[in-house]
């Protein structure tokens, strides 16, 4: 059943993929569609056989390499973990695939998009169910690269292959720390094999090696590379900026990539290598302070962007944070637990987004927008429903996982936890307000688009909204479901093995459950101040917005430009990566190289050609005499070397 | 001295037998006229295959013959086996071409034939004296080949030229001969090697001696620098003499040069290496750079056949049995892929008679696909390329050279081997890419469509089971460093 579930997808994005033109539009609709909607409905059954009757399991498919001292299988490992995610993933993409049926109708090569699409989820799912680091990086790889396809996938914009390149440099960067730290595991533990390195990890820690000329802790040196690859694929500040522009691609694929799952393979990988992290104090502070640094970061980014989607991209980028955070007070199934109801609230949110725009013709600036109310009201409902769920409203999915990573923080009681627990709550309060004020801004008030499309603003087809009541339905009640199994009291029934928490040491998950009423009603109160606040700056006061951006014109130039960190790095690095890029392309390259080697050679031995002809005169007399010279320097070499 | 019986003469019985057969076919033709030229064409290719024959007949090991003037061994053996398939194949290729070019004489089977004598002659010379023989028996008749189109200025120029610098050549390998004489005291090969075995003083004459003699035997295998005479005969000589000339008497040079370098002078190869080291880069640097300013195809198979002498060469300087094996395969490859390559320049006909500039080729891939697939291979395998059969005929003598220390020679060969890859996949790309020239005439004659085929099968699958032939100069290159 589990190779099932894992290779599905495959077969279907080769079928769709390379006999795409043989099976028509319709064809690779229904075998991608097919394939991984089968994929989904056994991922539940995993989940409930491994996460509620324990049965892990380890499938082993066959040796990969096996070089010397190096061995690295193919197996997938079933635990409660990659159950949890399995649903996640199959789930998730299962419906983004059918919703890309109605969405993508227009598009003139569905069936490479649909292919793509599996591809993705066939990596992904090799990611989740890798049983050692090096599989686990084929699927990390894997997600990249469809991750690449997907946002280039409209490749004559030029908009789009430039966010492509980005997205690949930048995680280029992280994947870079993930290998030294594979690499490293290999040197310490001689082994890849999570339960190999697992199982060493406690007598590794304390101890130190060389790295970079500089004698560090192992177990720390280790997480904190595991943590920048982490960072690269899950947007974490300092190597966020390629998700905001990751909205060329399309929405779909923004839903399903750049929201429910592959950003969260950063947060996956922490609790997945929990054995190690917790061996590694100083990583977990690192861990919370960058998770939550980023939630409230992207926050304050979203509360001014325009673009829909950028709105909910930011928003993505801060409940990553969350995440992180929760991960780095040693909460990690209750940082599972928010990727998890995460996932279906935000890709109800983005491809409820994908509906407005789809019904404003491609429109995807919300000035253009307003009074779309009753034009699209299914959509609008569902807009609600995925925003009460993000700002975490009571009983809506993001409710309980929210309110659990902000009493973890504050459980955890140190400075760190402490500092995440108030950045997270002003991140609660932000939240809800650019939620609302991107519902305000889409479908209230007076329509700012032209008559035309106004005209023909009209809700989006059966087989797109579907996929959107299923998600509303999971950010109904995804949370209420899984609260008590995932992070109740006895959270370690439903997690088994899968996560390693030193409960001596870090409390977070244990006290979570007794924090004071006044913290468990915070992010409630902070998320109800945020609508009300919204409520009051973009239906009550339409005109504050633009007076207080007057007022504190630097601040909100500030917001507006992202902070300036995409000007920065243009300043910091790719200015001076193109300079050097150019020496070495004209100077280094094109003059030494060029000029020297194959240039310059081949016309040398053009020259040499002409002259070596022109020795050849005809005239006997001059063979002759070449004939003389060679004796003569044949004799004068062996009377040389004879001397020696 | 001991009396000469019938027992001592079994080692020459091949070289006795063409000799007869050489002389009976002149008096036939002499008798019988113009007329007979394909009969005794047919009868000199059956004189080398029975040749061939009573070469496998010969009893297992080294003999000598005329008081250790000649010697037959596995390495003799092995080359005199190629040499013979060389001037065979080279007959049954020119037969139409002498045809068609009025140049249908007997006395070229008739020539061809005294020089393949000459040449086994040569390969099996344990002397000094026979060494000189078994040159000049087959230079005299090369010099008439080359020439044998009377009326034509340009193949009788080609003659002379061969001639005089021929001449110049035998007398500088006369006086290295007489030097090696006067300060050795003999010229006999293993006698000469026997006065080096206590690792006595070498006199500087002796020295002097050894560097004429090598320069005399590079002329005959036509090594940098005393290789000028080449490109002109190449060219000059009509193309079935040059077909000849490219085949079998390099590789009797070839293994005369390997004989005369080591039997005698085996324990002093740390002294003549260095020359040929030289002969080699030489060769291997022309070969590759002089080649591309061509447009005449069989001046550039002549610098072609330079630099492939180069490469014969690395696995002489190398000196090692090894290296010997090295030489030998090379050879044998060397052959196959100049036969195949020669009956493509053979074919080159249109309606106004043969041409040989390169652009002729022009297109050839769209008017004969099968030609062209197999020129293709043979530029191919000249190249060096794998998995052809040049690719191996080169590696073993590199490897050979690289475990000998000769790594600067090494990477000097691989280097010239990517120069000279150009010309050979300009050919390549002419045939391929370039727009047709003038059609070549159909269909090509069945002899040479024959040869063709089988040298390029050769060529394209020797990879396949190269093992008789490596088994073959093994057991040959052994019998020359440890008889």
């Amino acid at each position: 059943m589990y190779q099932l579930i894992v290779f599905l997808p495959l077969a279907a994005a080769i079928l769709a993929g390379l006999f795409g033109r043989r099976i028509g539009d319709r064809g690779a609709q229904i075998v991608t569609c097919g394939a991984v909607g089968v994929a989904a409905l056994l991922s539940w059954v995993a989940l409930y056989r491994v996460g509620f009757q324990g049965q892990v399991a380890v499938v082993p498919l066959f040796t990969w390499i096996d070089s010397g001292e190096f061995e690295v299988m193919w197996q997938l490992r079933i635990d409660q973990l990659t159950a949890v995610m399995l649903v996640v993933v199959n789930t998730v993409s299962a419906l983004v695939h059918i919703y890309s049926v109605g969405y993508m109708s227009h598009d003139t090569s569905i069936p490479r998009f649909m292919a793509y699409l599996s591809l993705f989820t066939f990596a992904m799912l090799m990611l989740v169910t890798a049983d050692n680091f090096v599989q686990m990086y084929f699927g990390w790889e894997g997600v990249g690269l469809a991750s690449y396809l997907l946002i280039g996938f409209w490749y004559k914009r030029p908009s789009a292959n430039a966010a492509a390149i980005k997205a690949f440099v930048v995680n280029r960067v992280g994947d870079f720390g993930f290998a030294l730290g594979i690499m490293a595991i290999f040197l310490v533990y001689g082994s890849v094999d999570f339960q190999t390195v697992f199982n060493a990890t406690p007598q590794m820690a304390g101890q130190t090696f060389t790295f970079l000329s500089w004698e560090v802790d192992i177990v720390t040196t280790i997480t904190l590379l595991l943590f920048i690859g982490a960072c690269g694929k899950s947007a974490q500040l300092g190597l966020h900026t390629w998700l905001p522009d990751a909205m060329e691609g399309p929405t779909p694929v923004s839903a399903l990539i750049h929201a429910a799952t592959m950003v969260t393979a950063g947060v996956f990988m922490v609790a997945r290598c929990s054995p190690m992290f917790e061996y590694a104090p100083f990583t977990l502070a690192v861990v919370a302070a960058v998770g939550a640094s980023t939630a409230f970061f992207a926050a304050t980014i979203g509360l001014v962007q325009n673009d829909i989607k950028r709105v909910i991209a930011y928003s993505t980028c801060s409940q990553l944070g969350y995440m992180f955070f929760a991960a780095g007070v040693s909460a990690y199934p209750i940082a599972i637990f928010h990727l998890f109801t995460h996932a279906f609230f935000k890709a109800l949110l983005f491809l409820g987004a994908g509906s407005v725009i789809h019904a404003v013709g491609g429109e995807q600036d919300m000035r253009k927008m307003g009074g779309l109310w009753p034009h699209i009201k299914v959509t609008a409902v569902l807009m609600w429903i995925g925003s009460l769920a993000l700002a975490g409203v009571p009983f809506f999915a993001g409710y309980y996982s929210k309110d659990a990573v902000l009493e973890a923080a504050f459980a955890a009681g140190s400075g760190v936890g402490d500092y995440a627990f108030v950045l997270g709550l002003g991140a609660a309060l932000l939240t809800a307000f650019y939620s609302w004020r991107l519902l305000f801004m889409t479908f209230n008030g007076t329509p700012r688009a032209d008559h035309h499309v106004m005209e023909h603003v009209h809700e989006s087809p059966q087989v797109m909204l579907i996929p959107l009541y299923m998600l509303a339905a999971g950010a109904v009640f995804a949370g209420i479901a899984f609260v008590g199994p995932m992070v109740g009291e006895n959270w370690s029934d439903f997690w088994g093995q899968s996560i390693l928490i030193r409960e001596d040491l870090h409390k977070a998950m244990a006290e979570a459950h007794h924090v004071p009423l006044w913290v468990k009603l915070a992010p409630v109160v902070a998320g109800i101040l945020g609508i009300l606040l919204a409520w009051q700056m973009y239906i009550r006061r339409p005109d504050l917005p633009g007076a207080l951006a007057r007022m504190h014109d630097g601040l909100y130039k500030f917001l507006l430009n992202k902070w300036y960190f995409d000007e920065l790095y243009d300043y910091v690095l790719v200015r001076p990566a193109m300079w050097i890029g150019r020496l070495f392309w004209k100077g280094g390259d094109q003059k030494i190289i060029d000029g020297f080697g194959p240039d310059g050679i081949s016309a040398g031995v053009i020259g040499l050609a002409r002259r070596a002809v022109r020795l050849q005169t005809g005239y006997l007399y001059h063979y002759a005499f070449a004939m003389l010279i060679g004796i003569f320097v044949l004799v004068t070499l062996y009377f040389y070397t004879m001397g020696h | 001295m001991t009396s000469l019986g019938a027992a001592d003469l079994v080692p020459v019985i091949p070289e006795l037998f063409l000799a007869t057969a050489g002389m009976a076919l002149l008096m036939l033709g002499v008798f019988r006229g113009d007329g007979s030229t394909r009969f005794v064409s047919t009868l000199s290719v059956l004189s080398l295959a029975i040749a061939f024959l009573l070469l496998g007949l010969l009893p297992e090991g080294r003999t000598e013959a005329f008081a250790g003037m000649f010697v037959t061994d596995a390495f003799a053996v092995f080359v005199k086996s190629l040499v013979l398939l060389g001037s065979a194949l080279t007959i049954v290729m020119s037969s139409a071409y002498i045809r068609s070019e009025r140049m249908e004489r007997f006395e070229f089977p008739v020539l061809v034939l005294f020089a393949t004598l000459g040449m086994m002659m040569m390969v099996s010379a344990n002397d000094l004296m026979s060494l000189y023989l078994g040159l000049e028996l087959q230079s005299l008749a090369l010099y008439v080949l080359a020439a044998f189109k009377r009326e034509s200025t340009r193949a009788t120029e080609a003659g002379l030229k061969y001639f005089v610098l021929g001449a110049l050549s035998s007398g500088m390998l006369l006086y290295g001969c007489s030097l090696i004489y006067g300060f050795a005291g003999t010229t006999s090969f293993p006698l000469i090697a026997g006065l080096f075995a206590g690792g006595v003083e070498v006199s500087i004459g002796l020295i002097v001696g050894i560097v004429f003699l090598t320069a005399g035997l590079a002329f005959k295998v036509s090594a940098v620098p005393f290789h000028m005479w080449t490109p002109d005969v190449y060219e000059g000589a009509p193309t079935a003499v040059t077909a000849f000339f490219a085949v079998a008497p390099k590789i009797a040079a070839l293994g005369l040069f390997v004989r005369a370098m080591i039997a005698p002078f085996g324990e002093l190869a740390d002294e003549w290496r260095q020359i040929i080291v030289l002969l080699s880069v030489a060769s291997i640097a022309l070969g590759a750079v002089a080649a591309i300013g061509q447009s005449n195809i069989k001046r550039l198979m002549a610098y072609s056949s330079i630099g492939h002498v180069g490469y014969a060469l690395i696995g002489l300087a190398a000196g090692t049995q090894q290296g010997v094996r090295g030489v030998l395969i090379y050879l044998a490859i060397y052959l196959a892929m100049n036969v195949g390559a020669f009956a493509v320049i053979l074919s080159m006909r249109v309606k106004n008679g043969m041409v040989e500039r390169i652009e002729d080729l022009g297109g050839l891939a769209q008017s004969r696909p099968m030609m062209a697939a197999a020129m293709a291979i043979f530029m191919f395998s000249l190249a060096g390329i794998p998995p052809l059969a040049g690719f191996f005929a080169k590696f073993y003598v590199l490897a050979a050279a690289i475990d000998a220390g000769l790594y600067a020679l090494a990477v000097i060969g691989v280097i010239g081997s990517v120069v000279g890859a150009y010309y050979y996949l300009r050919i390549i790309k002419i045939m391929y890419i370039d727009p047709q020239a003038e059609p070549l005439e159909k269909p090509m004659h069945r002899e040479l469509g024959v040869v063709l085929t089988v040298s390029a099968l050769f060529t394209l699958l020797f990879f396949a089971y190269p093992a008789p032939l490596l088994a073959g100069a093994e057991a040959a290159a052994a019998s020359l460093l440890s008889p």
